[in-house]
């Protein structure tokens, strides 16, 4: 066989390759969007369910997928900067910095799961805050702080030198030239890592399944302490539990549609915002 | 004010010339560091030193933790036993805490997951990095992103209401919900992670070794083929890697998908449950304290040993790779 | 160099990278409200040298430093000395213009404020004057709350001497501040160096000898770390007593 037909046999696998990749995602969107977008209505984004789980709406879930992203990102997010911080601005190189490192990396791969056991044996158990918005939202955040993290230090190491160096041969301190000059001008960085988190957490099951998610409750929750409903846990318990799977299975397609809508907006608002940012910078 | 301005103007006092030297245009205005500036600075710092090691803390917590809950199984249960008893009846009386069935059927899920990742994987990275334009690129590569932000309860979703039942009428399945099934989805859901860590990987390999090819009268495929891949083998690997520990430890995809039989399969039309959904399936309706409890604590275990030795191989090859190519680990 | 006051005096300093000795036993003096050229081919270590008259050094790590650096009589390396305290008496104007990114008032308000300066109407006293000092008043007065990263390369570097100036700093330090720049911008800050000498004293380091010749009173010529001449400029230049800093300055390498 001549060398252009092999290339062109090569070359058209691998085009095969990224077409099917990028198929997946849009019969997955399709698939959804037709048969979850019929059962979205007024009544079912804003009012609770009835009958069983077989009628009414999703509004329970909804807020509550909502106050665990807010308290995952609050926990994690003031934390996972300061970490950034220190390891980009302050730490010289050593021993203590690989370490730290490794265990980000490494806390990044802990099965999803994992954090979940984890939240029931610390948050639950340990220190009594029971199946709750808090002990679900810190798990959560505890599974996106590596994301926060690597995100932050991104932005942080894409701040260049000289801004460092002129403020500091004003006189300012180190603190003040990171608050001042190094946090501000990184803001669009982390935001995008930011965001790309809370598309991230509002979709995790895993970790509220033992921590914080019920499966039905009459009305809002009341405080940090309550249990709540979630998107995505209701998804599964509307699949997996229950007497009559067919009204259950079009609930659940209008749930997988709202999340699937959240989500893909966040996400996809994160990466044009990074794409900007990126031919922006580059000129 | 404290000890240098002292020394400053001590020195400005002896030699009144210098003074006159700073004859500024405007009326000085002297700033003075007070010391609890430099104390403010130190506290800071360790804040954020102290603040650094949570996630050191957390990896350590979620070690204790694994460690604290599962071991009691032991006592019941010989380790051999747990890891290779052939039957997973937690619920039956006497229980039995046999969890090979879950861990072939982790790896087994996961290796068919192998089949559509790495193809699919490394061909879209190769595709992304080495032939697409630049105009091809700024679209293919946020709609991989996208593909990897799909929620796995979504993917979980879509294979039990619409794959499960493809998958029943077109081999003429009794059940749709299988080991097939999760492997399909679980393939897709880790192709970006394998497509976004191989491309990371071409595109360190320089510049100059792909020009030093096409100059001795390559093709663009053979040097694709006998000096990118070569050069990038490595990275590459660390990408395979890392898709297989993501599929070993994802969750709802397989606790929705692979059926949920706790039985070595046969077939790849098995129903099966892996390591993650024994755990998220079984942990609600587990006695705390109990046996089953501690058992499932102690899967999580393995799990996490498993998952923990596959990251740091990754991490071991990708810093020689990094190496290699000159970058600094 | 006699009867001179002298504004700052290096004594014995040795620097190292590691273990790469880059400046080796240098000993000089820099006049009060004259300009002090240091020139060399590049990797002579006079970038190194102008970063240790304050301490911007420390901002690279795995550096020793030997030997003493005073300000007037104040020994700036003595490790009781804040850095920050050196910098805010010691400016420093860079290579490349590094403006923040920030509009063009805040660049020059940001100064006083991490130096503990609250009044406003003072501070904006102050933008004003530092603005028209370093002869930038006229081209930005109108848009002073434009980011200052919408100027030229040549009003940008105006604007980072403006920052400068607006601490009130007793010397300046100029790390081959035209290095980026085109020849009329060039001439501009030439221009305002001889001007700001009538009240600070300057440092600058170019490896252009035609503006170290038009612009210095003395001259400091160094080569792979050591400081081979120093002495005033036209002797430098005219009649220089090393064959090496001939050789130099007859552009015969470098």
């Amino acid at each position: 066989m001549n060398q252009n037909t092999v290339q062109k046999i090569g070359f058209g696998f691998l085009f095969f390759s990224v077409i099917t990749t990028i198929a997946f995602l849009f019969i997955i969107v399709f698939f959804i969007t037709t048969r979850g977008i019929g059962v979205i209505s007024w009544e079912f984004l804003t009012a609770g369910p009835r009958d069983g789980m077989t009628a009414g709406g999703v509004a329970p879930a909804i807020v509550g997928t909502f106050y665990l992203t807010l308290g995952a990102i609050l926990f994690a997010l003031p934390l996972g900067i300061a970490c950034a911080v220190y390891l980009c601005e302050y730490s010289p190189k050593g021993i203590v910095v690989n370490i730290i490192r490794m265990s980000i990396n490494n806390l990044a791969g802990v099965p999803s799961v994992v954090f979940g056991l984890f939240g029931l044996a610390v948050f639950v158990k340990f220190f009594k805050f029971g199946i709750s918005i808090l002990a679900g939202s810190l798990s959560l955040g505890i599974l996106v702080l590596p994301l926060i993290i690597s995100a932050t230090q991104e932005a942080l190491l894409a701040i260049p030198h000289s801004l460092r160096e002129a403020s500091m041969a004003l006189g300012a301190t180190k603190w003040q030239t990171i608050k001042k000059i190094v946090l501000p001008a990184a803001v669009p960085g982390i935001l995008t890592g930011t965001i790309l988190s809370v598309g991230r957490v509002a979709g995790e099951t895993a970790p509220i399944l033992f921590t914080a998610a019920a499966f039905y409750l009459k009305g809002y929750p009341k405080s940090i302490f309550s249990e709540v409903m979630a998107l995505p846990y209701h998804i599964y318990a509307l699949m997996t539990e229950g007497v009559y799977p067919e009204k259950q299975t079009a609930i659940a397609y209008g749930c997988s549609f709202i999340l699937l809508v959240l989500v893909l907006l966040v996400s996809g608002l994160a990466i044009f915002i990074r794409q900007r940012q990126r031919s922006y910078d580059h000129g | 004010m404290n000890s240098d301005m002292l020394a400053s103007n001590k020195s400005s006092h002896g030699k009144g010339a210098l003074r006159s030297s700073s004859g500024l245009p405007y009326g000085k205005i002297n700033v003075y560091m007070t010391s609890s500036f430099r104390i403010k600075e130190k506290l800071i710092q360790g804040l954020f030193g102290t603040l650094a090691f949570s996630s050191l803390i957390f990896l350590v917590g979620i070690v204790f933790v694994l460690f604290k809950e599962g071991l009691p199984i032991f006592q019941d249960v010989k380790i051999s036993d747990f890891l290779f008893g052939k039957f997973w009846y937690p619920t039956y009386d006497p229980a039995e805490f046999g969890i090979l069935p879950l861990i072939v059927a982790s790896f087994f899920v996961s290796l068919g997951a192998m089949f559509v990742c790495v193809p699919l994987g490394i061909g879209s990275a190769l595709y992304i990095n080495e032939i697409a334009s630049h105009k091809q690129k700024m679209i293919l590569k946020p709609l991989i992103e996208i593909l990897a932000s799909v929620p796995s309860i979504i993917y979980g979703f879509f294979a039990m209401a619409i794959l499960a039942p493809f998958l029943q009428k077109t081999f003429n399945i009794p059940i749709g919900l299988c080991a097939l099934n999760a492997s399909i989805i679980l393939g897709i859901m880790a192709t970006p992670t394998v497509c976004s860590i191989a491309e990371d990987a071409l595109s360190y390999v320089p510049r100059s070794f792909r020009e030093a090819s096409f100059a001795v009268g390559a093709t663009r495929w053979q040097t694709l083929i006998k000096v990118v891949i070569p050069a990038a083998g490595s990275g590459i690997s660390t990408a395979i890697i890392l898709g297989m520990s993501r599929a070993i430890g994802e969750t709802m995809t397989v606790l929705m998908a692979a059926g949920g039989a706790a039985m070595i399969p046969t077939s790849a039309f098995d129903p099966v449950r892996p390591m993650t959904a024994a755990i998220a399936a079984e942990m609600g309706e587990a006695p705390m304290g109990g046996d089953h409890y501690h058992a499932l604590f102690a899967i999580a275990l393995v799990l996490f040993i498993v998952t923990f030795l596959f990251n740091i191989l990754a991490e071991i090859i990708s810093r020689r790779f990094r190496i290699k190519l000159g970058l600094s680990g | 160099m006699d009867n001179l006051v002298m504004k700052m005096r290096a004594h014995g300093v040795d620097f190292f990278y590691g273990k790469n000795h880059a400046l080796k036993n240098i000993n000089l003096n820099v006049a009060v409200n004259k300009v002090t050229a240091i020139i060399g081919p590049s990797g002579c270590g006079k970038s190194t040298f102008i970063r240790l008259l304050n301490r911007m050094n420390e901002m690279v790590p795995n550096t020793t430093l030997t030997g003493k650096i005073y300000l007037d009589c104040l020994d700036i390396l003595s490790p009781c000395i804040d850095p920050a305290d050196v910098r805010r008496r010691v400016g420093m104007v860079f290579q490349k213009p590094n403006p923040f990114p920030k509009n063009i008032f805040e660049n020059i308000s940001y100064g006083l404020e991490v130096n503990g300066i609250k009044n406003k109407q003072l501070i904006e006293e102050r933008v004003v004057t530092s603005l028209k000092r370093s002869a930038i008043w006229e081209e930005v007065k109108d848009r002073l709350h434009d980011s200052a990263l919408r100027l030229s390369g040549g009003q940008q570097q105006r604007l980072c001497i403006a920052r400068c100036l607006a601490i009130q700093p007793e010397v300046l330090l100029f790390d081959e501040p035209c290095a980026s720049l085109d020849p009329i911008s060039t001439r501009k800050i030439e221009e305002l160096i001889l001007e700001l000498k009538k009240d600070y004293t300057i440092v600058i380091v170019t490896h252009n000898m035609q503006q170290a010749a038009r612009i210095s009173d003395y001259t400091g010529f160094f080569l792979l770390g050591d400081m081979i001449e120093f002495d005033k400029t036209d002797k430098i230049f005219k009649a220089p007593s090393d064959s090496r800093t001939e050789d130099y300055i007859t552009g015969r390498f470098g």
